[in-house]
């Protein structure tokens, strides 16, 4: 089935909140919305779930945890025991306190490391990834608004851009998905 | 909208008292033969004291802290952080006189340097006697509490006037006082925290004792902000306080657990690492005798926050916040018994009906006065200029 983008663009981020609202109320979905920075409370207008990365950083964290400790154990207790200012290193409890700063630290390394390429990742910008918003202009000071006709199939596309334009945008742009 | 105090509360809080008496009491009287008996009646007061007090010190530092940055957030329950340090005048009053009953005992082996006889025979306490002597301790001590009760004076005052006059005058008064009062705090918070509390072990010192003291009293400001809070929401007061306020507060909550954590573990550390003996000996008195107790005050305080409150549906949860705000302030408690009780009863200091019941009289006559505070001026301060910010809070 053929697919139309209707790509609606706004130069107010809050013009843009309205507009979400006013169409939503409608029974329109929003599918996207691009803007040059982060619109506060846009998530629940638009119905995007909460996100699920602090699961992921939470994960990400106790793996470097169970890593570090592992390594350290390892590296200074079984494989060659250093003898550092005196500090008893016969096992891994004795020696605790030299540890718990570097485990610390690797926790952090792979939680906020982890985080970062998962969002990259999950939004597809990593460096190097085509650029998936519509118009550059939606990095510097435009905000846009994308529907889709297959996720709108009560509306025809006309019916769309009429309500679109009622909701104070400065363009309208609209293409053809096969 | 005015507060009222439920009749619950006045019986509860009376309660509260009524057995903090009855068990110290007690605990007197069984303990009647033992001769660390005056030690440690006047130790235990110390603990709760200083504890209720640095609660109330905790939340005018807030309050403070709010001002010199400009908070928005925290509007709705600005007259709940004032209510918690309008203890302060009270606890300032049970500081000094407990502070008078030591000095009159030549410091009752609480302050050892205090004794001339002990000074007299003690080559290390001597060469402090300089800065730790009587007549210059009891000077600070005047400074740091006339400073505090003078700030939080002010600060209550110009809260009551804006209610009346409103603009942004007073405003902008209380962001200059706010910011002068955390220079002062920065210095007096440590400076009294090692005249009151180290000074106990005289021959032992820490440059970040200050510090962790600090983060304990700050982290109970926290815990029974968010406890008040979740009171008076529960009782239908506060309506437009929403759950994001809460989760602020619970954040808070969080956050200072952690600097709390942070700063007991690198006071533990540093001292481990460098294994100097005329360092370790705080934390070898604390282990010989006070193993279970003193690792499981840690893992209360780091723990249980960490684990429960790291979520965000957890800092939503009135009945997690509940739980876990009590545990952490019974567990801040024990921090500041840890700091007290192995200084002055050694090994013979124990956990008895005296401690508990001087921690349950004046936790009865804190959360009384806390509750009579708010009683006094509208829960929700009328003209704040953030209020409006306030209201709209979302996160």
């Amino acid at each position: 089935m053929a697919d139309k983008v209707i790509y609606a663009m706004y130069d107010d981020d809050d013009v843009l909140k309205d507009g979400a609202k006013k169409l939503v109320s409608k029974g329109v979905k929003v599918s996207e919305v691009f803007s040059p920075f982060p619109i506060h409370g846009i998530d629940p207008i638009i119905g995007i779930k909460n996100t699920r990365l602090g699961i992921m950083a939470f994960i990400y964290g106790l793996f470097g945890l169970t890593i570090a400790t592992l390594g350290l154990r390892y590296f200074m207790v079984v494989d060659w025991p250093m003898n550092i200012g005196g500090k008893p290193n016969f096992t891994y409890l004795d020696n605790i306190l030299s540890f718990i700063p570097i485990t610390f630290e690797f926790t952090v390394l792979c939680a906020a490391h982890g985080m970062a390429i998962t969002y990259f990742l999950r939004n597809k910008t990593l460096p190097g990834m085509p650029a998936q918003n519509p118009d550059p202009r939606t990095t510097d000071d435009k905000f846009v608004i994308e529907l889709r006709t297959s996720e709108n199939s009560q509306f025809s596309a006309e019916e769309l851009e009429a309500m679109v334009k009622d909701t104070g945008i400065v363009e309208l742009d609209q293409k053809d998905v096969a | 909208m005015e507060f009222k105090i439920t009749n619950k509360a006045k019986t509860l809080t009376l309660a509260l008292v009524v057995i903090g008496v009855v068990f110290t009491a007690i605990g007197v009287i069984i303990n009647m033969d033992d001769a660390l008996i005056s030690r440690r009646i006047l130790g235990s007061t110390l603990v709760s004291s200083f504890f209720f007090f640095s609660i109330g010190l905790g939340a005018l530092f807030f309050l403070a802290l709010a001002y010199a940055t400009e908070t928005g957030s925290y509007a709705l329950v600005k007259r709940l952080i004032e209510g918690i340090a309008g203890f302060l005048p009270y606890g300032i009053g049970l500081m000094v006189l407990i502070f008078i009953v030591i000095t009159v005992m030549d410091g009752g082996h609480i302050y050892i340097w205090m004794d001339p006889k002990v000074v007299a025979h003690d080559e290390i306490i001597e060469a402090k006697s300089v800065y730790l002597n009587k007549a210059f301790w009891w000077l600070r001590t005047l400074i740091y509490l006339a400073t505090y009760y003078i700030f939080w004076i002010g600060f209550r005052r110009r809260s009551l006037e804006e209610d009346r006059i409103g603009g942004t005058e007073i405003h902008f008064k209380n962001y200059k006082k706010g910011a002068l009062f955390l220079v002062f705090f920065a210095v007096f918070s440590s400076m009294s925290s090692w005249d009151w509390l180290m000074s106990i072990d005289v021959h032992w010192f820490s440059t970040l004792f200050g510090w962790y003291v600090f983060a304990g009293m700050w982290c109970s400001a926290m815990v029974v902000l968010v406890l008040l809070a979740l009171y008076l929401k529960k009782l239908g007061y506060l309506p437009k306080v929403n759950e994001s306020h809460i989760h602020d507060i619970g954040k808070w909550t969080f956050a200072t657990s952690f600097l709390w954590s942070y700063l007991w573990f690198s006071q533990y550390m540093l001292i481990w690492y460098a294994n100097i003996p005329e360092e370790t000996v705080y934390h070898l008195a604390r282990i010989e005798h006070f193993k279970v107790l003193y690792f499981t005050m840690f893992l209360i305080n780091f723990a249980f926050p960490m684990l429960l409150l790291m979520s965000r549906d957890a800092k939503r949860h009135a009945g997690i916040l509940t739980i876990v705000g009590l545990i952490i302030l019974t567990g801040h408690w024990l921090d500041v018994y840890l700091m007290v009780a192995p200084g002055t009863l050694g090994q013979n200091a124990d956990i008895g009906l005296i401690e508990i019941g001087t921690a349950l009289l004046l936790a009865g006559v804190f959360i009384r006065i806390v509750l009579v505070n708010l009683t006094k001026a509208p829960l929700t301060p009328v003209n704040h200029p953030f209020l409006d910010e306030s209201i709209h809070h979302e996160i």
